[in-house]
């Protein structure tokens, strides 16, 4: 079982969480008009076999959204962090 | 008749001062504590106890373990029956029942043994050739027959009346099986200081050191074995399971743990218990599984495992015959013929197919007056329910040998390490020719072997062996090792195997996999028709994919292709081995989330009420909402019709705490709002309210709801009920993942406060009848107003919002004090005949609005489509902006909100009806669009509903036809303005 | 040479010793004019209908490991038309359509059994919902039936009709000619029948690189040497967007997800029909040899391990248990997990790409079984004729950009939710 370690509750297992998908993606800029930009950003996918960077929310634990470095093939874990960058902003602590 | 003919007069490890009575195919036996019930049936003189799958051959025991593949018995009865149970495993208890599976009338005459006969047009794959004509109806019935024949138990019918616990479990070190090796390595980790869980599928601990008679330290081993674990059991850091499986290894060291609690299945008690365990370091000790040898007749009813044969004599006191042959092809077999001839049994030969043997071996056997037969082999096997005598062949199938009488006899092919844990985690088992096995290859950091499993056979390295991968495995957790003294195992011969794959031919099927029964033609027809990958051999022959998972088969079944291919072993690899190690029931894995604890009930503060007024309860998700209100013996629609006419007219009052609640804080909170939904909301007033609809990022409508502003930073959203989560989450992500400048907190306050919505003519009185603190005029309070009251000394947030177009309002109490906040409305209510309405009726007043919910909004509709374009501010950024402009998302062609009323008023409509422009439902016909939501409305008079029409607009006024081919029913209707009811929203603002 | 009854009676009377091998195991040729990546289902039924329908026979099916041992190796069997919207339905219609004749065209077995799937409701506004996608159906000359809670019952009498049920059985709709087939069966079949019409079935042949001349793709690198064609098919499901990015395609609307799927020891006769649970995402059917084969939800996060976690295996027969107490006697026996091609809208691609000579077929999901047969069909027909057949017209990669995504589930660009 994929297990992760939430910088705010330790480590728990992934059923804990809910899964966000690819992190690498640049939402566009509010002024951004191009579809294509928008369409890029929403449907298209690198979908790497190997080393991903990933959204999961602690849904059931402390609401945080993480940026979590993972291998799609053994399913290690290299980094986890806050995708809030360090600080909590949003959500409820 | 002799009670228990075949129990021998002393030995074993059974309880003979006490007798447990069982039943056998409706007759009753006796056994002792300690047999399982192949022991027990053996020692009654019962051979043949089973029919095989395919050709229902004649069976009985082959081994002593979860490896066996012959005695399959149904044990327990009624709605604890259990189909499939090998009775080498199943613990004998005082009133167990039992009985033979797939044989009629029994197993020792079987009219399905016609099989056997026609048996050469059975071979493998034969049903992928034939079975065709005359096309599918063909095979269907083909299919009946089919069906009824395989399967080898019955299911019961009834629900499984027993209780399954799950838990969760911790520790350091697991070590998986309790024989010299995992009992060393437990011992050592547990000096260590670490939590240490020892594991053992059998009911006692010790492993194969409970079969045989070796001495450790002087002792029997047995003794040896009772210490240790004594030992162990008073280490509060020591977790001792036996009689438990771990069936699975999962990432990040977790185990799947099942664990059969109490040998007694009529214990009201747990009956199995699922752990799921982490641990940092894992210790396999899980030994080895003796191999059969492949010749003519190989599965008769007395062929069974050489290590068998003596664990029924030295651990259950049971012989397995009156003269019995060992047939193997190393040296651990001959324990076997020492062992029965020192409790006084008749071996009448040891046959190995090995032309040098150790001197020691044959001096023994020599001692004993046993005979050795070198360099031969068994090659059939004559008799049918019973071995009458073995016909011997040259080892290298030149010349027959001469046919010795016997009527068991005991087979080694050599051992294969039992490698699926390992396997589980990724470590690709290696061949090894020394061995003629496979061992574990390169593990996990996290994973470690000890003994026989690692092809460490002899009893003294699985002793050191086990002592040094325990502290290995303590130290890696992190824990310091500590010198654990060795005992002294003494000398034990290895087993010096020399692979014989296969015994040349005698006139009978040579069986590989014994519960599939698949031979080893199976094999040669696979190879010849291009099978040849193990994956196809496997699947096309259905070689090992019984529930023994091919333990004892699968190592003969490669060998036997690799000879085929002309490759080497290692060259056509082995399959994957999948979780669960054995058959697990499906019971443990819900444990206590049966019947009414599936999933949980959400109730609201007001639901006693409810029950107590005889609401007819409705399942929304996971509530149970109130969806009418019966008087007097009526039905849905009379209930429903009736309490929409007295909200029109008078007051109504509905609980709506099952909506979605938000609270939004922080000064960005209207900038927020603001980029959230496509209107506006930068200057939303303090103590107002303001409806919204908000998009996906891909423009497609995500929910709608009404946003209040309680203070400068202060703002509360709803969502409808089901959108309650995906709105939080979608909220927390933005917040924290793509605007995390943005100051905002989110907080999901649904179950903060209890709702209720009183709507109606007369609701503005009912209220200003109970609540105090505000101002409830329409100067004051006019619509869309927000602000905070009182009701009873309660504080209540009232808001003015109308979602049946009436004049209304949704008053929101604290949730402990909801019931009693319901109360005092209803109360000052009764003077205006409030009426208590629920979700059918909330349906019907909406609809008659044309206001949309989820039924609407399905995922796939746009703004465009529920006619709201007009409320997106096209100047500001929000999300979805730019998506909802695709040339798809706009298309004109995209079916159209639409009201619909049925042309003749009492024929109602029915949701899920098709709109067509003719009244044929013929297939291929233009669909035009669906109907959404229907009822009966008292004030239009007539059937009306909502629904999605390409050019409804532009078609208004016209008639179309709703169909509804699944119950051949063809409605006209007219199309019309989705808003039945005061058009101009008037009620709402008066 | 033709399998029969006459010729398994034959063939025992001598052995069975004369069988003939099921498929040739040629060495690759250095070019063909069409080359399949991906010798699973899809890829076989493709390389079959090119030759059978387009009299294309000059074609390789390249499979990095061994035939069908993808997920037409290890899926829940079932097979079914009963999708609303209409870019789905008459596409699965065409596929049942074969199915029903699939074992004499291909002549080999394939176990077709038309016992029915039954989708259970559990209140009634899912009951709508389930109309909605009958009514569609039925318009669409697609066979369906609304079923009541009586009904429902007579055709699976042991589901838990007592006030014991968490979410009680209101009624449900069914697929009468809906039901399931012997995977295995499917990719031998074709492959055989490929493979007599000439088609080379080229194992152990991993495609690493591809070969663009102009701005048209011309060919393949493999462990097995470079392979010329002029036109090239991927059909390779979970490793679609590995191998495509080779091909120059470097983002597409798929994400890999992992999805398991159980099956039980064999027992008699237990359920005749296939049935799927409406509270839960459960569905249950039986196998000729008497397992019972269920599955549900997705582990949920982007993977090719091809395993998951065991809170899936809980999850998933807890659902089963809901509907069927007896369950918790049967024994599961085996658990595997395989690697979904989850598109954005939960509906397929099969198209020509923007790169000359290179054609797409992916984004199954978890339903890629059903859909084998007319999926070789109109891939097949894609790629003889250069455009796409009617019936895949609209699973296009640029749907998305372009605002037309067929969301039967109404989810959203979220491949998980699919």
């Amino acid at each position: 079982m994929i297990r992760i370690d939430c910088p705010q509750c330790g480590v728990r297992d992934y059923t804990e969480f809910t899964y966000g998908g690819d992190a690498t993606l640049q939402r566009p800029t509010s002024d951004c008009d191009d579809q294509i930009i928008w369409h890029d950003y929403v449907y298209q996918r690198e979908n790497p076999r190997g080393l991903l960077r990933e959204l999961w929310q602690h849904s059931q634990g402390c609401r945080c959204w993480l940026e979590v470095e993972r291998n799609t093939v053994t399913h290690d874990i290299q980094s986890v962090q806050l995708a809030s960058g360090g600080s909590v902003s949003g959500g409820t602590r | 008749m002799i009670e228990q003919p075949y129990r021998l007069p002393t030995g074993g490890l059974i309880d003979r001062s006490q007798s447990v009575d069982f039943v056998y195919n409706e007759t009753y036996y006796k056994g002792h504590p300690g047999d399982t019930l192949a022991s027990a049936l053996m020692a009654n003189g019962e051979h043949v106890i089973a029919r095989s799958f395919k050709y229902h051959r004649p069976r009985g025991v082959f081994s002593a373990g979860p490896e066996e593949p012959s005695a399959l018995l149904t044990v327990g009865y009624g709605p604890r029956r259990e189909p499939n149970t090998q009775a080498t495993v199943q613990p004998l208890y005082q009133g167990l029942v039992s009985s033979s599976q797939n044989c009629w009338p029994s197993p020792r005459f079987d009219l399905g043994a016609v099989n056997s006969l026609i048996s050469p047009f059975l071979s493998a794959g034969f049903y992928y050739k034939t079975f065709m004509w005359p096309g599918l109806k063909g095979w269907m019935q083909y299919e009946k027959i089919i069906r009824k024949a395989a399967g080898m138990g019955e299911a019961s019918r009834a629900p499984d009346p027993d209780r399954y616990e799950k838990s969760q479990g911790f520790c350091d070190v697991l070590v998986v099986g309790a024989g010299p090796a995992g009992l060393m390595a437990a011992s050592a980790a547990a000096l260590s200081g670490a939590r240490v869980w020892l594991v053992d599928e059998q009911l006692r601990m010790g492993g194969q050191l409970n079969r045989e008679t070796y001495l450790i330290d002087g002792m029997p081993a047995t003794e040896w074995v009772a210490n240790k674990v004594q030992a162990l059991e008073q280490n509060p850091r020591v977790k001792l399971l036996t009689n438990a499986t771990v069936f699975g290894a999962y990432d990040s060291q977790t185990l799947g743990i099942v664990e059969r609690c109490g040998a007694d299945a009529f214990q009201p008690d747990t009956r199995q218990r699922l752990w799921l365990l982490r641990t940092a370091q894992v210790v396999l000790a899980t030994g080895s599984i003796e191999r059969p040898l492949v010749f003519s007749n190989n599965d008769r009813p007395g062929v069974m495992q050489a290590n068998a044969v003596r664990a029924y004599n030295n651990q259950y006191g049971v012989r397995c015959g009156h003269k019995t042959l060992v047939f193997t092809n190393n040296n651990s077999a001959y324990r076997t013929a020492i062992d029965l001839a020192n409790s006084g049994q008749t071996v009448t030969a040891v046959v190995d197919s090995r032309k040098q043997v150790e001197p020691t071996l044959l001096a023994q056997l020599a001692e004993l007056g046993i005979r050795h037969i070198g360099g031969s082999a068994v090659q059939d096997v004559r008799g049918k329910l019973s071995i009458k005598e073995a016909q011997l062949i040259s080892s290298d199938g030149s010349q027959l040998g001469e046919s010795i009488e016997c009527d068991c006899i005991a087979l080694s092919g050599g051992w294969s390490p039992n490698v699926q844990l390992h396997s589980m985690v990724g470590s690709k088992p290696l061949f090894s020719e020394e061995h003629s096995a496979f061992v574990p290859g390169e593990m996990p950091a996290e994973y470690h072997s000890a003994g026989a499993c690692t092809g460490s056979f002899a009893l003294q390295d699985c002793l050191s062996q086990g002592a040094a991968i325990g502290t290995e495995a303590a130290v890696s957790a992190g824990f310091s090792g500590m010198e654990q003294t060795v005992p002294s195992g003494g000398e034990d011969t290895l087993p010096a195997t020399e692979a014989l794959w296969q015994v040349a031919k005698g006139k009978g099927k040579q069986f590989v996999d014994l519960q599939h029964d698949v031979a080893a033609s199976d094999i040669e027809l696979a190879h010849l028709e291009g099978y040849q990958s193990v994956e196809h051999l496997k699947r096309y022959t259905t070689l090992g994919m019984a529930g023994d998972q091919g333990r004892s088969s699968n190592v003969n079944a490669l060998a036997l292709m690799a000879q085929l291919r002309e490759e080497p072993i290692a060259a056509v690899g082995t399959t994957t081995f999948r979780p669960p190690l054995s058959p697990v029931a499906l019971g443990v894995f819900g444990g206590l989330d049966r019947g009414q604890h599936y999933r949980p009930y959400r109730r609201s503060a007001m639901q006693a009420w409810h029950d107590a007024r005889g609401a007819v309860l409705q399942e929304v998700g996971l509530w149970r909402r109130a969806q009418y209100y019966p008087v007097g013996g009526e039905s849905i629609d009379e209930a429903y019709q009736r309490e929409t006419a007295q909200v029109r007219a008078k007051v109504g009052i509905v609980d709506v705490s099952s909506l979605g609640k938000i609270q939004i804080n922080g000064p960005d909170s209207p900038e927020f709002l603001n980029r959230l939904y496509v209107n506006n909301w930068l200057k939303l007033p303090i103590g107002k309210a303001r409806y919204g609809v908000m998009l996906r990022e891909d423009g497609i409508a995500l929910d709608d709801g009404t946003t209040s502003r309680w203070g400068e930073h202060d703002f509360l959203m709803t969502t409808t009920t089901a959108n309650a989560g995906p709105v939080m989450t979608h909220m927390e992500h933005l917040l924290q993942v793509v605007w995390p400048e943005l100051r905002v907190r989110v907080s999901s306050v649904t179950e903060h406060w209890a709702g209720m919505a009183v709507a109606g003519p007369l609701s503005r009185e009912t209220l200003q009848g109970c609540v105090t603190d505000l101002d409830l005029s329409n100067e004051a309070f006019p619509f869309m107003a927000v602000g905070e009251g009182k009701i009873d000394n309660v504080p209540v947030r009232v808001l003015r919002i109308s979602f049946s177009g009436e004049m209304a309002y949704e008053v929101y109490a604290p949730a402990d004090y909801g019931q009693g906040v319901w109360e005092a409305i209803v109360r000052a209510g009764e003077i205006h005949d409030i009426v208590p309405y629920g979700t059918e009726t909330l349906g019907a007043l909406r609809i008659e609005k044309g206001h949309v919910t989820g039924a609407e909004l399905d995922g796939r509709v746009t703004l465009g489509d529920v006619g709201m374009l007009g409320m997106a501010n096209p100047k500001k950024d929000f999300i979805g902006r730019v998506l909802m402009n695709r040339e798809g998302i706009l298309d004109p062609k995209r079916p159209q909100l639409t009201g619909l009323k049925s042309v003749n008023p009492e024929e109602p409509l029915q949701a899920g009806a098709i709109l067509v422009n003719t009244p044929e439902m013929a297939a291929g016909v233009d669909k035009l669009g669906h109907v959404s939501s229907i009822t009966y409305s008292p004030e239009v008079g007539g059937n009306i509903g909502l629904g999605f029409l390409r050019d409804a607009a532009e078609r208004r006024g016209e008639r179309i036809f709703a169909a509804y081919p699944l119950r051949d029913k063809i409605v006209e209707v007219e199309i019309c303005d989705p808003c039945f009811v005061d058009a101009s929203g008037g009620r709402m603002r008066d | 040479m033709s399998y029969s009854a006459f010729s398994v009676f034959r063939h025992a009377l001598t052995g069975n010793r004369h069988w003939p091998r099921a498929w040739r195991d040629p060495e690759p040729k250095k070019h063909y004019q069409a080359i399949i990546v991906g010798g699973g289902g899809h890829g076989l039924a493709t390389a079959y209908y090119l030759a059978k329908e387009h009299g294309i026979t000059n074609v390789a099916v390249l499979e990095k490991g061994y035939l069908g041992g993808g997920n037409v190796g290890r899926n829940t069997t079932i097979i079914r038309s009963n999708y609303m919207l209409d870019g789905n339905g008459p596409f699965y219609e065409l596929g049942m359509k074969l199915w029903e004749k699939m074992s004499l065209d291909l002549n080999y077995n394939v176990m077709f059994s038309s016992r029915g799937v039954i989708n259970l409701a559990h209140s009634k506004a899912q009951f709508d919902a389930f109309a909605r996608r009958g009514n569609s159906m039925r318009l669409n000359g697609i066979d369906a039936e609304l079923l009541t809670r009586e009904q429902v019952r007579e055709q699976v009498p042991h589901l838990d009709f007592s006030e014991h049920a968490r979410f009680p059985i209101f009624g449900g709709l069914c697929q009468p000619r809906g039901g399931t087939a012997r995977h295995d069966a499917v990719a031998w079949g074709y492959a055989r029948a490929a493979d007599q019409l000439g088609v080379d079935l080229i194992q152990n042949c991993e495609v690493n690189g591809f070969i663009r001349e102009e701005g048209a793709i011309v060919g393949v690198q493999t462990s097995r040497g470079e392979i010329r064609a002029d036109k090239i098919g991927l059909a390779v499901a979970g490793n679609t967007s590995v191998v495509a990015a080779k091909a120059g395609l470097e983002r597409l609307p798929i994400e890999s997800h992992v999805l398991q799927a159980f099956v039980t020891e064999a027992y008699k006769p237990f359920v005749d029909t296939v049935v799927t649970f409406g509270a839960g995402h459960f569905y249950i059917s039986q196998s000729d040899k008497g397992g019972l084969v269920f599955g549900g939800d997705l582990d949920g996060y982007n993977s090719y391990a091809q395993r998951g976690g065991m809170y899936v295996a809980e999850d998933v027969i807890t659902a089963g248990l809901a509907i069927f107490p007896q369950l918790g006697r049967l024994k599961l026996l085996r658990n595997w997990g395989g690697v979904m091609d989850m598109s954005m809208d939960g509906s397929p691609i099969i198209c020509k790409t923007e790169t000359p000579g290179l054609y797409l077929n992916a984004g199954w999901c978890y339903g890629g079984f059903k859909a084998t047969p007319a999926s070789g069909w109109c891939f097949a027909h894609t790629i003889a004729r250069d455009e796409p057949h009617p019936l895949n017209a609209a699973y296009t990669l640029d749907r998305f950009s372009r605002g037309y995504a067929i969301d039967e589930k109404g989810v959203g660009a979220v491949p998980g939710h699919h």
